[in-house]
């Protein structure tokens, strides 16, 4: 197996699923086909009618991976473009995030919606966008996002394995760029915990996705000047892992935390909130964040984009000021 | 073109040494920015900008020192520096809420739209007086000579609990943080690397005590964390100050009072009627005490810096418990004085302690200080010289004991401790003995 891009991780861990538990089946627009990032490629021709195209309608795609989840089997649904998975916002967070609760736990509703997400590869406003931040307000709605092919691998496992339904989120821009040897990566992690990726000692970076990335690449290069980041992955955005952000909070006392989704009601207020609520005494600077810029879209033009996008460059900026602090 | 001299950082500091320039010609200046830092004898302090404006000339370079007034730099007020922060009219609470202006933690461009104040932000200009007046340099150097800890330096809360759970005292430790701000790294060195920072002695006793302060985190639930205010912290380093500089001895003599428990007793009533306030034995120990200095002036002293200063007039330090923390108004020109003017005026400086009245000058310049522990029972204490004074006596629990006489009879007297700590560096335990002995003399006398 050894090294393997995203992509083919989640491609490898589908069929492995599939070929495990014949209940497992996938439904999306084009997946019989491969699906446009390829991500099911294959699959079709191997497991039949367990791959299965669906209408351009998201709400439909949700709607029957719950009926389907009702009736037993184990549906994972593929929204082709995170940005188009709001016409099924009603279906999973009015619908399949309370089956649990709404039954008090006698029944449970396991699907899985797999959305590739995120900008940085020239997608423009329809094809770019961040959502994390509206499913993740949601109890009851797991959503998870890694950066390592092995963690795609092993908490796409997971996210199938669980009783609830969880919104798998794969970052477009690391499905090619981000290779990885699966078989010697780090141990494997669980749904609704987080890692410390990169000890240090001066500061915290928290991010999540391809995000995750550039602060690696940041903290890298600021090892070089002397200032010792640590590097937290986040891996689950819902619910998170308030153990692990206290733990990497506490022991630098000066946090960055970092996403590509807009600032405003973006992940790092809540972050900065449980942070501050629960580690005040060992704050030694502000809490910092670098988001995109509140504006409504993801833009077109490669500049503009650039301008949107946080990246190395503008973490290890503020790094280097939080250090200064 | 405006001026910035040397302000006064505390009582008897004629001088200050600039340790390092903030700002360069040609920075642009908010109100209260730091422009450079200075240190003193006694405390070392920022200088806030009592200006807004864009730095001038530097007219005293790094490493000199100059007397208090000197010209420092100049500032060019007004226009250039303050288009940085804002255009308008509210340029210097622009300049403050915001902090991080100019320093390097500047807010990008796309959070300046929706959020003008970054957060945290303010907290770091949090400390600044609110009232600041452009206009008024000496207001500004008046404040920074009282309360040179409140607008000096901020202390993240990180810095503080590591402060507080090791006893390190910030005021001692340099800052590499922004604009020498104490970094919670600053404080973890000084915990590690100095070595004379014990760990927290207080919090309870026993074989505990040391694990809990090696593992901060466990015994954080353990004890209260209890804000120093300002009054605390004066009163810390002025003790500890008094304590590691000034070696000190004590002794103590003890008096038959019988006399002046019986002469109060006599007079307290129309003394009431006559002067509107109550008569304690206080005044008369007071008046005891001036007596035996004239004969003795060598305790009515200070020691500044190297030089040892003998007074003329008495000005008495009265110690007061008041509600707030521990006070020495000081009675000027107690020498002057008799029983009743004594008695009104220490009245008069233990109300204005109780009700925080007293003005800067009731607590400066004493030359000597009288405690009345027997106030609330002891009968003997070992005080701590006020320094720079040089000698501090007590009036021990008057107290009835059966007292063996001349001629080996037994009596029922009254009798009084009298204990002094002085600072044996200015005089001799003949001298303290002799003060001693004849302030004993003085209390037996009257009758």
């Amino acid at each position: 197996m050894a090294t393997m891009t995203v992509i083919e991780a989640v491609r490898s861990t589908l069929d492995e699923e599939m070929a495990r538990d014949d209940r497992i089946f996938l439904l999306g627009e084009d997946v019989e086909a491969g699906g446009v990032f390829r991500a099911t490629d294959g699959l079709h021709a191997k497991y039949g009618e367990r791959v299965i195209d669906s209408p351009l309608a998201e709400s439909s795609i949700i709607g029957i991976s719950i009926g389907a989840a009702h009736y037993g089997l184990r549906p994972v649904a593929e929204i082709q473009f995170a940005d188009f998975i709001h016409s099924g916002f009603d279906q999973l967070c009015s619908e399949a995030s309370r089956w649990s609760y709404r039954t008090n736990g006698d029944s449970f509703l396991p699907m899985v919606v797999r959305a590739p997400w995120g900008g940085g590869v020239h997608g423009g406003q329809h094809h770019s966008q961040s959502i994390e931040a509206y499913y993740s307000h949601m109890p009851g709605i797991k959503v998870v996002a890694p950066a390592f092919p092995a963690d795609f691998r092993s908490l796409l496992k997971a996210s199938i394995l669980d009783p609830n339904p969880v919104l798998f989120l794969e970052h477009k821009r690391i499905y090619r760029l981000i290779k990885q040897d699966v078989d010697n990566a780090p141990a494997e992690t669980q749904l609704s915990r987080a890692r410390i990726t990169r000890p240090g000692a001066d500061l915290t970076i928290i991010a999540y996705g391809f995000m995750l990335h550039e602060s690696l690449s940041a903290a890298e290069t600021l090892a070089g000047e002397g200032i010792d980041c640590m590097v937290v992955d986040l891996l689950t955005l819902n619910p998170l892992d308030t153990e692990t952000i206290l733990e990497s909070a506490k022991a630098t006392g000066k946090v960055l935390v970092v996403h590509e989704d807009t600032l405003t009601g973006g992940l790092g207020g809540e972050i900065s909130a449980i942070i501050a609520e629960h580690a005040f005494e060992y704050l030694d600077a502000p809490i910092r964040r670098i988001a995109g810029p509140d504006v409504p879209a993801m833009p077109y033009h490669h500049a503009m984009e650039e301008f949107f996008m946080p990246n190395r460059e503008k973490i290890a900026a503020a790094a280097r000021d939080l250090a200064a602090y | 073109m405006t001026t910035v001299t040397m302000p006064q950082l505390g009582e008897s500091v004629t001088e200050g040494t600039i340790l390092a320039w903030l700002k360069q010609p040609g920075d642009p200046i908010a109100l209260d920015d730091s422009l450079c830092e200075i240190e003193t004898e006694k405390v070392t302090a920022e200088l806030p900008s009592p200006y807004e404006g864009v730095m001038g000339e530097i007219l005293v370079p790094q490493g000199e020192t100059v007397d208090v007034g000197a010209a420092l730099c100049t500032v060019v007020e007004g226009a250039a520096g303050a288009a940085a922060p804002s255009a308008n009219g509210h340029q210097s609470s622009t300049a403050r809420a915001s902090g991080w202006s100019g320093g390097p933690m500047s807010i990008p461009p796309d959070e300046d739209k929706k959020a003008p104040a970054p957060a945290g932000a303010p907290a770091v200009e949090a400390t600044a007086p609110p009232e600041a007046d452009p206009r008024e340099p000496a207001q500004a150097a008046a404040r920074t000579s009282t309360k040179p800890d409140q607008r000096q330096r901020f202390y993240s809360p990180a810095v503080m609990r590591l402060a507080q759970e090791h006893s390190v005292d910030l005021a001692v430790i340099r800052g590499t943080g922004v604009g020498g701000r104490v970094t919670r790294k600053d404080v973890d060195a000084a915990i590690s690397g100095a070595g004379t920072v014990a760990p927290a002695p207080a919090v309870e006793s026993g074989p505990q005590s040391a694990a809990r302060a090696a593992s901060p985190a466990q015994s954080a639930a353990a004890y209260t964390v209890v804000p120093l205010t300002p009054t605390r912290r004066t009163i810390a380093e002025n003790l500890k100050r008094s304590n590691l500089e000034a070696p000190q001895a004590w002794t103590m003599v003890e008096a038959d009072v019988t006399g002046l428990v019986r002469l109060r007793t006599r007079e307290k009533e129309a003394f009431l009627r006559q002067e509107g306030v109550e008569l304690t034995l206080l005044p008369y120990f007071t008046l005891a005490v001036c007596e035996t200095l004239r004969e003795f002036p060598m305790l009515n002293a200070r020691w500044e810096g190297e030089e040892l200063r003998h007074y003329g007039a008495l000005d008495i330090g009265i110690a007061v418990a008041s509600a707030h923390g521990l006070v020495v108004p000081v009675i000027h020109g107690a020498g002057d004085l008799n029983i009743s003017g004594l008695a009104k005026r220490i009245v008069d400086l233990a109300q204005r302690a109780q009700t925080r009245k007293l003005r800067l000058e009731d607590i400066e310049g004493g030359t000597f200080t009288v405690n009345n522990t027997g106030s609330f029972g002891s009968i003997a204490s070992k005080p701590i010289v006020n320094y720079p004074q040089v000698g501090i006596v007590t009036m021990e629990r008057v107290v009835k004991r059966a007292v063996v006489r001349d001629e080996d009879a037994i009596a029922v007297r009254s009798m009084v401790n009298v204990c002094l700590s002085f600072d044996h560096r200015a005089l001799d335990g003949v001298e303290a003995g002799g003060f001693l002995a004849a302030l004993k003399r003085r209390l037996e006398a009257i009758a």
